[in-house]
């Protein structure tokens, strides 16, 4: 009789190697590489200190959002919220500032309420079993014109300077949000890939009927996701008022797309069940550079949109072939 | 000269030997059954005879002529059909919009001539000899109606070699008599067939001959009439199988009930009453869609219902599978791929997913070693052929995956702190081969030993008989009757189970 344990000794190392191959991170690592390479051949400046640190300064904001997309793209779900929940957490938390708040109570004012609206948008999907897209889309709707009632469509400024610590302050040499973006990932790292919980996100995605019937609460761990993506969408919007010093109720335009993009680049199934964060923070420094390297040679923004869309197709189809 | 051919078929993944060296021949007019365990290769045989995958060496011959499908349209444009286990019909669409799929006859304006494709339907229909309505969207079809309109999509394009693909699976006896009529007037007309199948009384019922797979290598061919079930059987396998139930030992007269539950559907005016002792197994035996797997889905929570229940004396609540776990109620639901397993995922994610608590350190964190260890020692526990912990499941046979589903409530009921009370079987051997069903029985005996109570759900009459401690026979949605010790017979079964008895 065939044990596992006998068969399973010698192909350790064989197993590593394709479980490389196979690891979602390895394609989009590949284009990452690519794509900087590219970037760094054709001007000069792209390699310089100053330039890389701006990239991912530039590429935190996305890279926050991204990651509670993960967790409900992982789930097979889609989270179109959130950039209006960033634009409105931001004004929300710079109108409580100028109305006399601690800069805490302020954050944790924002904080909470991205967190809200994620636990709105979860409960319609898991309680009241709404399709993620539809419910989303409303709440993104919703989102958008409560930030403009709020700001009367003007950016709210004169905010204290204490408060530009989250978007333009270094520590130990590091731009700040390059350092809360980091810091979520590992959290989100751990949780994913060492908790229970990231075991069931992933397992939901993975076939949810089975998921349920085994006897995991699938409603909770859908209310967890999109509260997860509605929470990163307001700490996406406390980096972004921190450096633009207002909030700006229009901020958010075309966000959820961006971060989409990102998870999917970073080698994530769209239908669920396949992907790693780390995964999502390649494609999000991916699309970084992409838009940094444009502008550094001076393409058009409207090419620019183009040249993006056409890197995803080419991403999303490089997986089909993997994936057959 | 054969109609077809298949000589010194070779066929590895990944570097492991699926089929090594198989032949086969079948004439104009035969039915020839392919036998085999699960992972013996008659699945890749069979998609590389309908050019689905390729083969490593051998070739294939049709009328003595090496044809090399590159895919399943070249094989099925030279006449080779294949009816699938799992159906490939558009379930919104027609019987007749189904057969026609890809290939609607046009007009001179490019436009579909739906007269010419009901000629055509009808045609097919009065050549199978059944009745059929070929303009009900095939979702609303019985389930042997559907496969009846897979077989005449197969036919649509002339097959003269059709394969069936475990036929009779999912189909109820009568339904199955059905299609071996089907079955005899296609042979009548000279159309080839491979037949595959786990029954042997079906194998001699409809077979001229059969060829045995084991191991990805080929065992044997044999007449049908010149062989008989246990010669065959030991080519499967490889050795006698003697004794495929395990012994039974008399159930305590004082076993404490474990589980008492009434359930009523919503809308019904009938509650089902389910008793459980200690240690106990009741079977569920009924016709195929007699609502068996409906009440256990009710019982568990993942279908609405009221229900009251008491487990261990004490009045429980249940609302989700979840609430059911708590109380130490599981079910092995009766389709492995949808609603079992997490195919794309490794044999420990599937395993551990509902008791990843027993892996805790510092709090939230799961410790991967001991995880990992446990895994591999529950597989090892119940014999599951695969590389390791991390293969991926949706990659294993179905016998395997079966097990695999069993190392996950057998983790369950080996945890100490947590445990079961009752585990639910649905179906639990279908598609599986003799040896692994041997196998699995001895699993759920040895699963009452430890304290568990069994609710075995199953269509194989022996497999309810040889089982159970008791039985209760479903018809039509309800339970009509509760049979115990000498009463359980498949006479008496089949009687209420078809209202023979009334």
């Amino acid at each position: 009789m065939t044990t596992t344990h006998t068969a399973s000794t010698p192909r350790r190392g064989r197993s590593r190697l394709t479980r490389l191959l196979r690891s979602p991170v390895f394609y989009p690592l590949i284009g990452f590489v690519i794509v900087f390479a590219l970037m760094a051949l054709i001007n000069d400046n792209f390699l310089s200190t100053a330039n890389l640190t701006n990239v991912a300064r530039q590429g935190a904001i996305i890279g926050i959002i991204a990651v509670g997309m993960s967790f409900v793209i992982f789930t097979g779900g889609i989270d179109l919220s959130v950039g209006p929940v960033m634009a409105l957490t931001g004004t929300v938390m710079a109108g409580l500032m100028v109305i006399g708040l601690p800069i805490g109570l302020a954050i944790a004012g924002g904080l909470g309420l991205g967190l809200a609206i994620g636990a709105f948008n979860g409960a319609c999907v898991a309680f009241a079993r709404m399709p993620p897209i539809i419910v989303t889309l409303a709440t993104m709707g919703i989102c958008k014109g409560l930030a403009l009632i709020y700001t009367g469509g003007y950016p709210i400024s004169g905010l204290p300077a204490g408060f530009s610590f989250f978007g333009r302050a270094t520590l130990l040499g590091i731009q700040v949000p390059i350092l809360i973006m980091l810091a979520v990932y590992a959290i989100a790292w751990v949780v994913l890939h060492h908790t229970p919980a990231g075991r069931y996100v992933y397992a939901i995605g993975g076939n949810e009927e089975a998921t349920r019937l085994t006897g995991i609460r699938v409603s909770r761990y859908k209310l967890m996701v999109y509260s997860i993506s509605g929470l990163t969408a307001a700490l996406a919007g406390l980096v972004l008022a921190s450096r633009l010093m207002s909030g700006q109720p229009n901020a958010g335009t075309g966000f959820e797309l961006d971060a989409i993009a990102a998870v999917v680049l970073g080698g994530a199934a769209i239908s669920g069940g396949r992907g790693v964060i780390l995964g999502t923070l390649v494609g999000a420094m991916l699309l970084a550079i992409l838009n940094n390297g444009l502008n550094l040679l001076g393409v058009s923004p409207y090419l620019q949109d183009v040249v993006k869309g056409a890197i995803i197709l080419l991403a999303i189809l490089i997986q089909r072939g993997r994936a057959s | 000269m054969s109609l077809l051919s298949l000589e010194g078929i070779s066929k590895s993944f990944n570097g492991v030997a699926a089929l090594s060296e198989v032949s086969l021949t079948l004439e104009a007019g035969e039915v020839l059954a392919l036998l085999g365990e699960n992972g013996a290769g008659k699945s890749t045989l069979m998609k590389i005879l309908c050019g689905i995958h390729r083969p490593d060496a051998g070739e294939v011959r049709l009328d003595d002529a090496r044809v090399e499908f590159r895919n399943y349209r070249e094989a099925s444009a030279a006449g080779v059909g294949i009816v699938f286990q799992e159906f490939s019909l558009v379930p919104w669409l027609t019987a007749i919009e189904n057969i026609f799929l890809g290939r609607e006859p046009r007009n001179a304006f490019g436009l579909i001539q739906r007269s010419r494709m009901r000629v055509d339907a009808e045609r097919l229909v009065g050549r199978l000899g059944i009745e059929l309505d070929l303009d009900t969207p095939v979702a609303a079809l019985s389930v042997a109606d559907q496969q009846f309109v897979e077989i005449m999509k197969a036919l649509s394009l002339d097959a003269r070699v059709l394969v069936l693909d475990e036929p009779t699976a999912p189909l109820t006896p009568s339904e199955v008599e059905r299609l071996f009529a089907i079955v005899r007037a296609l042979k009548r007309e000279g159309v080839g067939m491979i037949f595959i199948s786990h029954h042997m009384e079906e194998i001699f019922e409809i077979c001229d001959r059969v060829t045995v797979l084991r191991d990805g290598g080929y065992i044997g061919t044999r007449e049908v009439a010149a062989s008989d079930a246990a010669t065959l059987v030991e080519m499967m396998v490889g050795r006698r199988v003697d004794t495929v139930f395990p012994p039974r030992p008399p159930l305590a007269a004082n076993a404490p009930l474990v589980l008492e539950a009434g359930i009523t559907a919503p809308g019904s005016a009938q509650t089902d009453r389910v008793r459980l002792r200690h240690g106990e197994i009741l079977g569920f035996a009924g016709l195929v869609g007699s609502g068996r797997s409906e009440l256990a889905l009710r019982l568990i929570g993942a279908l609405p219902a009221s229900r009251q229940m008491r487990v261990d004396g004490r009045e429980a609540k249940i609302r989700a599978p979840a609430d059911a776990l708590a109380l130490g109620i599981g079910l092995l639901p009766e389709s492995r791929k949808q609603q079992g397993l997490i195919l794309p995922f490794s044999c420990l994610d599937n395993i551990t997913l509902n008791q990843l608590g027993r892996f805790r350190h510092a709090g939230v964190l799961i410790d991967r070693g001991s995880e990992h260890a446990e895994v591999e020692r529950l597989m090892d526990q119940v014999r599951v052929k695969a590389p390791g912990a991390d293969s991926v499941v949706g990659e294993l046979s179905g016998g395997n995956q079966q097990k695999v589903v069993i190392s996950r409530w057998l983790g369950r009921v080996e945890d100490v702190e947590r445990g079961m009370r009752v585990l639910i079987f649905d179906e639990p051997t279908r598609g599986i081969d003799i040896g692994a069903k041997t196998e699995i029985y001895a699993l759920i005996r040895a699963l009452t030993e430890r304290g568990v109570s069994i609710l075995l759900i199953s269509s194989e009459l022996p497999e309810i008989i040889g089982l159970s401690d008791r039985v209760a026979v479903f018809r039509k949605g309800h339970i009509v009757a509760e049979l115990e010790g000498e009463e359980i017979d498949a006479p008496t079964i089949m009687a209420h189970a078809t209202g023979g008895a009334q």
